[in-house]
């Protein structure tokens, strides 16, 4: 995705991370700037299905070819699914980072952290 | 398909099974049965599949490669903190001499007092470079040196009761520092650099307590300046009773003018690879020697190569290899290190002697500030300014922030349109602390001219860029391979030949 | 002016002005007074490049090398034929003289040298994954360690008594960084007898063929290793693995060894070089440089240096290893040298040492107070006791030019007076004899008198 873009409907953590809710569970992955600062991402380090996350600490990492970036956890959870295709093809989170780029899928431990977060326009205004 | 011209054919692809380069020596003792030696159990199912190839074959093969190579012995190679000096050609004559290349490491000290002699000469003369007085050759090189700089200070420290947590290291140290201090068992805390790219003095009190069992400094730094604050560094480090450590990355800049042991460093390492010329081999081998103090000597690696003064008198002294030495933090690596890499470092410093030496920092650091100066008249510092305005001493750091900002082409790019040039590019994206860095080493052993030659070439693509940004984006051009697809490598990694 | 420099008189008066300093001195100004040296260096005026050459000649004359005497040594380094063209080709200043290829437009040479030396160690350990070389062999041995610490963050090492002296202090060295314990299994009859493996244990470490030149069973070590939930890890001699059972085949995790006996000079212990290969999963654990192969912009195949993330460089105090020069040169040297064997070259030069230390062994052990420290399988080296005096005997033997090995007592003190015998293919049957001779007169000459067994 050549374009910056910070979708309305994500929740956003200063660390370049968003989290799309749904319930009591959230879907994690890493914004644009994120993506866009780290250059061609080559690998993503998948965490194991059961770890338990917690809010602002790094749960895995993702590289590209001369940088390793730390991921963090906008909330807090266990881990109830890990997106594998990115075994492959990592790239996806270049080309999608918020659609098929995808992380981690997480079971919140504490709904409530959700409101620590920033909106859409918030992370925007916090990259300037 | 792939056609007999192409130059990236590798060794295993051009074999064809009953070709053959070695036959081997008459077997001149009664054959016995495969099986009675080796039962079939304990064999591998089939052969390695190495390659099958004739003697010219290989030579050409590798002959092409080398081809494919840019090198020293070519042109201007000025990588910052890598001292690309030139690396004379008789050492790898006497190298060679079989008294020293045929001389097995296990041999009795008796039958090895040439080789112990000149290992305890080159100890002698480090120790004099150095400013301190003893030294282990044993370390593989820079990075080994580094390793047996934070176990002697835990060996040091815990002797005296102390078990400390903390290394300190400054936001311009090379990647092997911050690595060696976590493999040596030790939290990394990183120093900032003052406005001047000094070491910032009052950052540093406030890291440096009790817990803190050493400060690895590289000095000059790797922005190729010397700390001015040395002496209040070595009060603060020295005063919560922390070592220094002196990564000697940049020694070249300093032999003869001053010394790491003056200066309070407790443990110093050399690369021989660097300042004492032995061949970079596009990737190793080297050396690291370490020069400790004496409060640091009981713990040196094991063996230590020492003389002894003969009994009677008119005898030889005797050369051995001590291995009693019950507080020694271990051994590093086998046998008494890179011994080759000793003989060549040695005859360097035979060659150049004392005044030699001297001249050889006193022109590297001349060379180099020429260098920044001819850089400035060909008016290329509005786009690549240097980092910090100062002389520098055997290098120095320039930004190409605005180069980027202003003519739209990365550091990156004029590195690899320097390439078209003939001139291997300086160190990029390091240190870390410089943005679109370029690091700049030029060394004692490049004329005038080749300097000013480059200065010229960096001021001709800085035009072209302002004409035209897509040019250097591009480059190389004229290179063996053009730009390649490092990503494509790192994701789906192709490490050997398929079979 | 030195010899190595250029930059005369003139030179420097005109670059000092063009610099806007009056004096060299100047350009020191940064340097505190207080840490300058006030005198020259001790260390002589120079000397010109033929009285150099005269000098390194007369203390290479001091040396007894294999070149001057019928020599058996090995114990980690052998005296093996280098063919010419090896040297012929790592001279060369394309190979000789450039930097770590950090630049791979203008490196393709030296890169695919490295993945070519890549495939060839793969085929030799039979593990997908080799590094472009480590420093050498004992160091590989820790640096092994480092990754198992990584990969289970486990408390103890295994080692086999069997495992090269260097390389067990080598593991001992680092592990009282790590805060780990490392744990000898001893010998039995030659080989590894491992204890009751427990659940803190983070790698298993044995040599192939071991210390003592005996072949061990790596399959039933690697076995034992895993069931415990730990690494396998092999020291290999790489030549041996040209017949032996493969680390790969055996189930080994990792693979290292010393490189000197491929196409690499004794030089009194180095520079030669480690190879370090492992299974895929470890891959992004190894230390060192891997190159890799890929495409150019016009799709031309090429090689770069890859996985970098896991060095210093890049991943600083989180790297797999602080290694960062290592040996490229030496490995150039290794891969040369393999593919001048080739590959029924390797098994043909294995086999004749096979078949030469079978002789060896056979004669030596028949004499009158030599006997066998064991009877394994071995491919080019052995152990024997004798019984006598070693020293007193290596003494006695060299009088006759003969040089009958390395004595095991530092390194073993319940052999006091063990031998150990390396018989590469150097080493011919007349030789081998002038061995049987010496050893023969030597032992008889100092053993104890007759009465008297062991």
């Amino acid at each position: 995705m050549a374009d910056p873009s910070y979708p309305d409907d994500l929740k956003y953590h200063a660390e370049h991370d968003w989290a799309r809710i749904e319930g009591d569970s959230a879907t994690f992955g890493i914004t644009w700037y994120a993506q866009d600062a780290l250059g061609e991402v080559v690998f993503f380090d998948p965490p194991e299905v059961g770890a338990e996350v917690s809010k602002d600490q790094a749960y895995t990492e993702v590289e590209s070819v001369k940088a390793v970036s730390d991921v963090f956890a906008p909330l807090s959870g266990e881990i109830t699914a890990v997106n594998d295709a990115l075994g492959d093809k990592p790239e996806t989170i270049n080309e999608d980072p918020y659609g098929e780029g995808w992380l981690v899928k997480v079971k919140l431990s504490d709904p409530s952290e959700v409101d620590s977060l920033m909106d859409a326009s918030e992370y925007q205004a916090s990259l300037d | 398909m792939i056609r007999e011209a192409d130059d990236t054919l590798t060794i295993f692809e051009r074999s064809k099974p009953g070709r053959r380069a070695f036959s081997p020596p008459e077997l001149d003792v009664p054959e016995r049965p495969l099986d009675e030696l080796l039962s079939p159990e304990l064999r591998r199912a089939e052969a390695p599949r190495l390659p099958e190839v004739s003697e010219p074959e290989i030579v050409r093969h590798y002959n092409r490669l080398s081809k494919r190579n840019f090198d020293l012995d070519t042109g201007f190679y000025p990588l910052g903190s890598c001292t690309m000096k030139h690396n004379p050609k008789l050492h790898e004559r006497i190298a060679a001499l079989p008294g020293h290349a045929r001389l097995h490491p296990l041999q009795d000290p008796h039958q090895a007092q040439g080789a112990l002699e000149l290992m305890w000469r080159l100890q002698e003369a480090l120790g004099e470079i150095a400013g301190l007085p003893h030294v282990s050759l044993q370390p593989s090189a820079g990075s080994q040196g580094e390793l047996a700089g934070v176990l002697l200070t835990r060996a040091y420290q815990e002797d005296r009761g102390e078990r400390r947590t903390k290394v300190l290291t400054p936001d311009t140290a090379h990647g092997t520092n911050p690595a060696t201090v976590t493999m040596g068992g030790y939290e990394v805390v990183k120093v900032r650099s003052d406005t001047e790219g000094n070491v910032d003095l009052d950052d540093l009190r406030a890291k440096a307590d009790e817990d803190v069992a050493c400060l690895m400094l590289t000095n000059p730094s790797t922005l190729g300046l010397f700390e001015t604050g040395i002496e209040e560094i070595e009060r603060i480090v020295h005063g919560v009773g922390a070592t220094l450590y002196y990564d000697g990355a940049n020694l070249n800049a300093i032999m003869g003018i001053c010394r790491p042991g003056d200066m309070g460093f407790d443990i110093v390492h050399f690369n021989l690879h660097k300042s004492f010329t032995q061949p970079h081999g596009g990737g190793g081998p080297g050396a690291g020697p370490i020069a400790v103090s004496e409060r640091i000597e009981p713990y040196l690696p094991r063996p230590q190569v020492v003389r002894r003064e003969a009994s009677t008198n008119g005898a030889e002294p005797f050369y051995e290899l001590d291995h009693d030495r019950p507080k020694s933090i271990g051994r590093l690596r086998g046998f008494q290190g890179n011994y080759g890499v000793f003989v060549r470092s040695y005859a360097y410093i035979c060659s150049l002697g004392a005044p030699g030496l001297r001249e050889a920092s006193e022109t590297a650091v001349l060379n180099a500030n020429y260098l920044l100066a001819r850089l400035r008249r060909e008016g290329v510092m509005e786009y690549v300014p240097v980092a910090y305005e100062r002389l520098c001493m055997h290098e120095f750091v320039l930004s190409g922030e605005p180069m980027r900002r202003e003519l739209h082409i990365k550091t990156l790019d004029l590195a690899k349109r320097l390439l078209d040039h003939g001139v291997h590019p300086p160190t990029v994206y390091f240190p870390l602390i410089v943005e679109e860095a370029l690091m700049v080493e030029p060394t004692e052993t490049e004329t005038k001219e080749t300097l000013d030659r480059f200065a010229e070439v960096v001021a001709e693509i800085l035009k072209e860029a302002r004409e035209d940004p897509e040019v250097a984006r591009h480059a190389p051009y004229t290179t063996p391979a053009r730009r390649l697809d490092e990503a494509g490598a790192a994701r789906r990694p192709i490490v050997r030949q398929a079979m | 002016m030195t010899r190595y420099t250029s930059v005369t008189d003139a030179d420097r008066s005109e670059m000092l002005a063009t610099i806007g300093v009056s004096s060299i001195e100047e350009l020191f100004a940064d340097i505190p007074a207080g840490v300058r040296l006030s005198r020259p260096l001790s260390l002589g005026q120079g000397s010109s490049e033929q009285e150099v050459f005269e000098e390194f000649r007369a203390l290479a004359a001091r040396n007894t090398s294999a070149e001057d005497e019928v020599s058996f040594l090995g114990g980690g380094m052998y005296d093996h034929y280098v063919p010419a063209l090896v040297d012929s080709i790592i001279l060369r200043s394309e190979f000789l003289t450039p930097y770590t290829p950090y630049q791979p437009e203008i490196s393709q040479g030296g890169l695919q040298a490295m993945f070519e030396y890549q495939t060839a160690i793969s085929e030799l350990t039979g593990l997908p994954v080799s590094n472009a070389s480590v420093y050498e062999g004992p160091s590989a041995v820790a640096a092994a360690g480092y990754v198992a610490k990584h990969t289970n963050r486990r408390k103890r090492f295994v080692v086999s008594r069997g495992v090269h002296p260097h390389a067990r202090e080598c593991l001992r060295t680092m592990a009282g960084a790590w805060d780990m314990e490392v744990v000898e299994a001893p010998l039995n009859q030659g080989t590894t007898e491992l204890p009751e493996l427990t659940d803190d244990v983070s790698a298993v470490i044995v040599q192939q063929p071991n210390f003592l030149g005996a072949v061990e069973d790596l399959e039933t070590i690697a076995k034992a290793a895993h069931e415990a939930g730990g690494l396998a890890v092999a020291a290999c001699d790489p030549l041996p693995l040209a017949l032996l059972k493969t680390p790969g085949e055996s189930g080994i995790d990792v693979a290292v060894g010393e490189g000197q006996s491929l196409g690499n000079r004794l030089d009194f212990g180095g520079p030669s070089f480690g190879f370090f290969a492992a299974t895929e999963a470890l891959m992004r654990r190894m230390p060192g440089r891997i190159a890799g192969e890929t495409k150019d912009v016009d799709g031309k195949r090429g090689f770069v240096l890859t996985l970098q993330t896991r060095e210093q460089h890049i991943r600083r105090e989180k790297a797999t290893s602080n290694i960062c020069t290592a040996q490229a040169l030496n490995a150039l040297a290794g891969v040369i040298y393999l593919s001048w064997l080739g590959r029924r070259g390797v098994v043909e030069l294995v086999e004749l040492m096979l078949q030469r230390t079978a002789y060896a062994r056979e004669r030596l052990t028949a004499l009158d107070g030599v006997f066998g420290l064991h009877d394994r399988p071995v491919v080019r080296e052995f152990a024997l006791e004798l019984d006598a005096p070693v020293q007193r005997v290596i003494a006695r033997c060299r009088e006759h030019g003969v040089n009958p090995g390395y004595p095991l007592g530092r390194d073993y003190p319940e052999h006091e007076n063990g031998l150990l015998v390396a018989i590469t293919e150097r080493r011919t049957r007349a030789d081998i004899d002038r061995l049987v001779d010496a050893l023969s007169a030597a032992v008889a000459a100092e053993k104890p008198v007759v009465g008297v067994t062991r």
